[in-house]
């Protein structure tokens, strides 16, 4: 298991290119990338640098064309497809930019989704205390569409944080947001990841979100900015 | 219309068109294919129909025929032939025996062809046209009665001819199971040499016209009022009811496929615009923001798929005509005839139903994108899903009158049409109630994990499932019926002129004879067959009113009148009759059973009272009931039956017909020679001509279903296709929150399962529901419930939805949850 020195999270060497018509495009080279317990690092870059593809390699839902990632000491591609999600449903939470909820679903059942794929028996106990957490505890049988974007992405933060993950993974999250329900949701992710321990790695091109975090990694043309 | 064409080649490039477009194509391909080819085999089933006339049109007279009838067909330009009907003594060695002469011209006949063979039981061949001069062909019968095998020589009046074939098949002939004696045919020009045809003589003068069917039409306008008395003029319209029966039934199945293929068409289409318009919503908000007015945006979509339903009609329609083209040729064995080329009519047919299918599902699901909000740029959720229900009906309403044009009967039109519209309102509320049922959360929650997940999969899509389950239930009826309903129908049908149909009829048994004649019977293991009484009667009153052929415009009236009539008198309805309006008759009562054909023809209705003549008595009795008969059934038919009250001690004879199993014919024989004023009719000919011909028609027919069978695939495909999308975003962010394949896969294969069996069920219900309807309403068929069916139903859905899992889970495993869910963001 995890040594108390080791980083929850190390990229070393990352690249990824891809095919794009007859020449390769380049989206990131060289990545290295180290995350220690508890820390707050933001990711910055202007649209195109390649941030969102870093995030996507560092959660293990895209693969890169070069380096390695750890995660919590494992080393995230040497494991297969099935490995690397149950490794994400022990430790990894997520927030999308586009919230990503299931329509179909209620507010409780999409908190419930993880815990129930972990195959927790209380899931409906522990995602009724999460949304109250985020203060929706009176909605729980609304359906996504029927909620505001903030409301959902308070849903959606419910769903990261229920499973207790040690590393929460932000991707834009006011980024489908006005600035009041931005700020709102913001205050909640700090509250709640400073009250979990959770370490956090955040995308965001907002320079005062980015402020808030303990670290900032700039990425311009693939590559980390001095 | 420029934007719209830019719109679509941009739509088209993006591939949103595809799943659309191919559907389209797919439903005008099959409904042309089936079309034209239906329109083809139409066309050859009217056509071959004619070879059991031996031609189009066949001039019968009891004088020769004058020289200007000859040259009116020829002025025609017909192709015509001729012939005599006589019977003489044909005498070989010291043997004599009674033939049916027909002597024939070179060109006889002018339709399907004479089979010989150059001795008994061996293979036989097509003829080239008749007898040559100074020969004859002999049927069977006649070689082993006169023992004049093929090369040996026979005397025919004054003339002596040369035994050349043996005369295997006639097609003229099977239309009259009465030819009493059995077949010598002999060349035209050799009757003069005979002497037998002299003034006095009985003697049956015939011409035969053939050609293009307006000019066959014209001829029959022109001859029919100069006909006088004695003659007669046949046509396939006019003569042999048995022969049009099948005809109209095989239409009707062909009808039956080619409504089935608009049936799945429609469905198809459905789809592929939901999803079309789902993919879309986002699209028509950019544009509702960038300052598209709601005008504007129906005349740009209405404008494109327009344009899309043109192309892909026309490509369709060209598809179509190629698959035709092959099926034409893959059958040209099978349908051992050359089919005629199609006409225009299916191509417009076609087009026809694409452009309407297009508009009537397409145009309600548009006109709901014109409502996107603009603010939907900002907030996907906010746009209303298209309703799915709104453009089935919608759909379904503007083609259900195609259908019925296309089925070209009501009642066909109608059963199919009302069948399926209640199925897919049952089919829906059915899914909806079971799926609710079974996903109770109490029930889910009690379930084990990876059960559970699959319920709740199943639950959270309720109403999406629903529909989902109701198309493919609908799918599934139609490819039920077309695979096991048809052969349920075919089998029916078979049946109904079954293999074990009687093959002799036994003729003029006096009353003192029956006896002897059924204990010989049962000796030589013929079995027992049932003997009917036979009175002939002459009509000579109607309510009363003395009646002759006078009375009656119609020809055929004209000669039923004329004729005496075979009456029976039974106590009970034969088993192959039904009594269609009013009663039977009590056994005590003067009242007559008739067959509605002849009821409808000479205009007598129930209540009526008919006199009859037999011989010097005549009788009087009321028409009590109405009966239907089975024509093709092969049985003793009667148009009129008494109670025995009414005809008992009339001059009776006894009619029978059994079947004689081949290697039995010495107790033919023996009873010929028993009995020399008994008549032994050899109808093995001509049951084997009727099923040739019902075999024809099936392998048409299966063919036909074979294809739809393929369409209604495809819809299936489609239906699945259609909410692959959503599937996949949901077990992508499974995925990012740490699940297996094995629950990605699990969960889906729970849902499939149930949705497959639920729709398999559903569909094997529709399908028995239809199928019943049909051979009840349309067709007139028993059909016995099939425990086929509702294995096959479920079993094909769930293999369809397993296949479906199987290549939706690969999709989804395949692709990386970040590239999924980027792609749906």
């Amino acid at each position: 298991m995890n040594r108390h020195n080791h980083n929850v999270l190390s990229a070393r060497g990352i690249g990824k290119t891809v095919k794009s018509g007859d020449s390769d495009l380049v989206i990131l080279r060289e990545i290295d990338l180290e995350v220690t317990p508890g820390e707050a690092v933001a990711v910055v870059g202007a649209s195109g640098s390649g941030k969102s593809t870093l995030l996507a390699i560092l959660a293990g839902l895209d693969t890169p064309t070069s380096g390695r990632v750890e995660l919590e000491g494992a080393d995230l591609f040497a494991l297969d497809e099935d490995r690397r999600a149950a490794l994400r449903g022990r430790s990894v939470g997520f927030v999308f930019q586009s919230f990503q909820l299931l329509p179909a679903l209620t507010a409780l059942e999409n908190v419930m989704l993880p815990l129930e794929l972990g195959g927790r028996a209380d899931a409906e106990a522990a995602a009724r205390e999460m949304l109250a957490r985020v203060g929706l505890g009176e909605r729980l049988q609304h359906y996504p569409r029927h909620l505001s974007g903030g409301e959902q992405q308070r849903v959606a933060l419910a769903r990261a944080f229920v499973t207790r993950p040690r590393l929460l993974f932000a991707d834009e999250p006011t980024g489908s947001l006005d600035a009041e329900s931005g700020g709102a949701i913001i205050r909640l992710l700090f509250e709640m990841n400073r009250e979990y321990g959770t370490t956090l790695v955040l995308v965001t091109h907002d320079e005062e979100l980015a402020a808030r975090c303990q670290r900032v990694v700039r990425l311009a043309g693939g590559r980390i900015a001095a | 219309m420029r934007l719209a064409w830019r719109m679509l080649g941009r739509d088209w490039r993006a591939g949103e068109l595809r799943v659309l477009a191919a559907a389209l194509v797919i439903a005008v391909a099959s409904v042309t294919s089936v079309a034209f080819f239906a329109d083809r085999v139409g066309r050859a089933l009217v056509r071959d129909a004619h070879q059991l006339l031996g031609a189009d049109l066949v001039l019968v007279s009891d004088r020769p025929w004058s020289r200007a009838v000859a040259q009116t067909i020829e002025a025609r330009g017909l192709a015509s032939a001729e012939a005599l009907n006589f019977v003489s003594m044909a005498l070989a060695g010291g043997e004599s025996q009674l033939a049916g002469v027909k002597a024939v011209t070179a060109a006889y006949p002018l339709r399907g062809r004479l089979r010989i063979a150059a001795a008994p039981g061996a293979p036989d061949a097509l003829a080239e046209g008749g007898p040559r001069r100074g020969t004859v062909w002999l049927e069977e019968r006649l070689i082993t009665a006169l023992q004049a095998p093929v090369g040996s020589r026979l005397r025919l009046g004054r003339a002596e001819l040369e035994v050349a074939a043996v005369l295997t098949l006639e097609p003229e002939r099977s239309a009259n199971f009465f030819n009493i004696a059995p077949r010598l045919m002999m060349s035209l020009e050799d009757v003069p040499a005979t002497g037998l045809v002299q003034p006095g003589s009985r003697v049956w003068y015939y011409l035969y016209a053939a050609g293009a069917p307006a000019a066959v039409r014209a001829l029959e306008a022109e001859l029919q009022p100069r006909l006088e008395r004695g003659q007669r003029l046949d046509t396939l319209e006019t003569g042999r009811p048995e022969v049009r029966a099948s005809v109209e039934r095989a239409q009707r199945f062909l009808g039956l496929t080619a409504l089935l293929a608009a049936v799945l068409a429609g469905v198809a289409i459905a789809l592929g615009t939901r999803r079309f318009v789902e993919r879309h919503l986002d699209g028509c908000a950019v544009m509702r923001c960038l300052g598209a007015t709601q005008p504007a945006l129906v005349r740009l979509y209405g404008a494109e798929f327009a344009l899309l339903g043109a192309a892909a009609s026309a490509l369709g329609v060209a598809l179509g005509f190629a698959a035709q083209l092959g099926i034409g040729a893959a059958l040209a064995g099978v349908l051992r005839t050359e089919l005629p080329a199609p006409g225009v009519l299916p191509a417009v047919q076609g087009f026809l139903v694409g452009l309407v299918l297009l508009l009537g599902f397409a145009l309600p699901p548009l006109l709901q994108l014109k409502n996107v909000p603009a603010l939907r740029v900002l907030r996907r959720e906010t746009a209303p899903r298209p309703g799915a229900l709104v453009s089935y009906v919608a759909g379904a309403a503007a083609f259900g009158g195609l259908l019925i044009w296309q089925a070209g009967d009501w009642t066909l039109g109608a059963s199919v049409v009302g069948g399926f519209a209640a199925a897919v309102l049952v089919f829906f509320a059915a899914a909806w109630a079971v799926l609710k049922l079974l996903t109770r959360p109490a029930l889910v929650r009690r379930a084990g994990p990876r059960l559970r997940y699959g319920l709740a999969s199943l639950r959270r899509h309720a109403r999406g499932n629903a529909v989902q389950v109701a198309s493919l239930a609908l799918g599934l009826t139609a490819v039920l019926l077309l695979s096991v309903t048809r052969n349920d129908l075919v089998d029916a049908w078979r049946r109904s002129a079954p293999p074990d149909a009687p093959n002799r009829f036994l003729i003029g048994v006096q009353p003192e004879q029956l006896a002897q004649v059924r204990a010989l019977l049962a000796e030589r293991g013929v079995g027992s067959p049932q003997f009917y009484p036979m009175v002939r009667g002459r009509l000579t009153a109607v309510n009363g009113a003395p009646v002759s052929e006078a009375n009656y415009a119609e020809e055929r009236a004209k000669r039923l009148v004329e004729r005496e009539f075979n009456l029976s008198y039974l106590e009970a309805l034969p088993a192959h009759n039904s009594v269609s309006a009013g009663r039977w008759f009590a056994p005590d009562a003067r009242e007559l059973s008739v067959e509605e054909g002849i009821a409808r023809r000479l205009g007598w209705r129930l209540g009526d009272e008919l006199t009859f003549t037999v011989g010097a008595d005549s009788f009087t009795a009321r028409v009590s009931s109405l009966r239907k008969l089975r024509w093709d059934s092969m049985q003793v038919n009667f148009f009129v039956i008494a109670p025995p009250r009414v005809l008992e001690g009339m001059a009776t004879s006894y009619i029978s017909a059994f079947r004689l199993e081949p290697g039995r014919e010495a107790a033919a024989h023996e009873l010929v020679a028993r009995f020399p004023n008994v008549t032994l009719v050899d109808v093995g000919a001509a049951v084997r001509q009727a099923q040739a011909v019902v075999d024809q028609l099936v392998s048409a027919v299966q063919f036909i279903f074979l294809f739809t069978l393929g369409a209604g695939l495809l819809v299936l495909y489609s239906a699945l296709v259609a909410t692959e999308d959503e599937r996949r975003r949901e077990a992508a962010v499974m995925r990012v929150h740490g699940a297996s394949r094995a629950q990605v896969t699990g969960a889906q294969r729970i849902e499939f399962l149930v949705m497959g069996l639920l729709a398999g069920l559903l569909a094997a219900a529709g399908a028995a529901a239809i199928g019943e309807l049909l051979a009840v309403r349309v067709f007139e068929l028993d059909l016995p419930p099939s425990p086929r069916l509702w294995i096959a139903g479920p079993l094909a859905g769930v293999a369809l939805l397993s296949v479906n899992a199987w290549l939706s889970a690969r999709q989804v495993l395949r692709v990386s949850p970040a590239l999924t869910l980027r792609e749906s963001a």
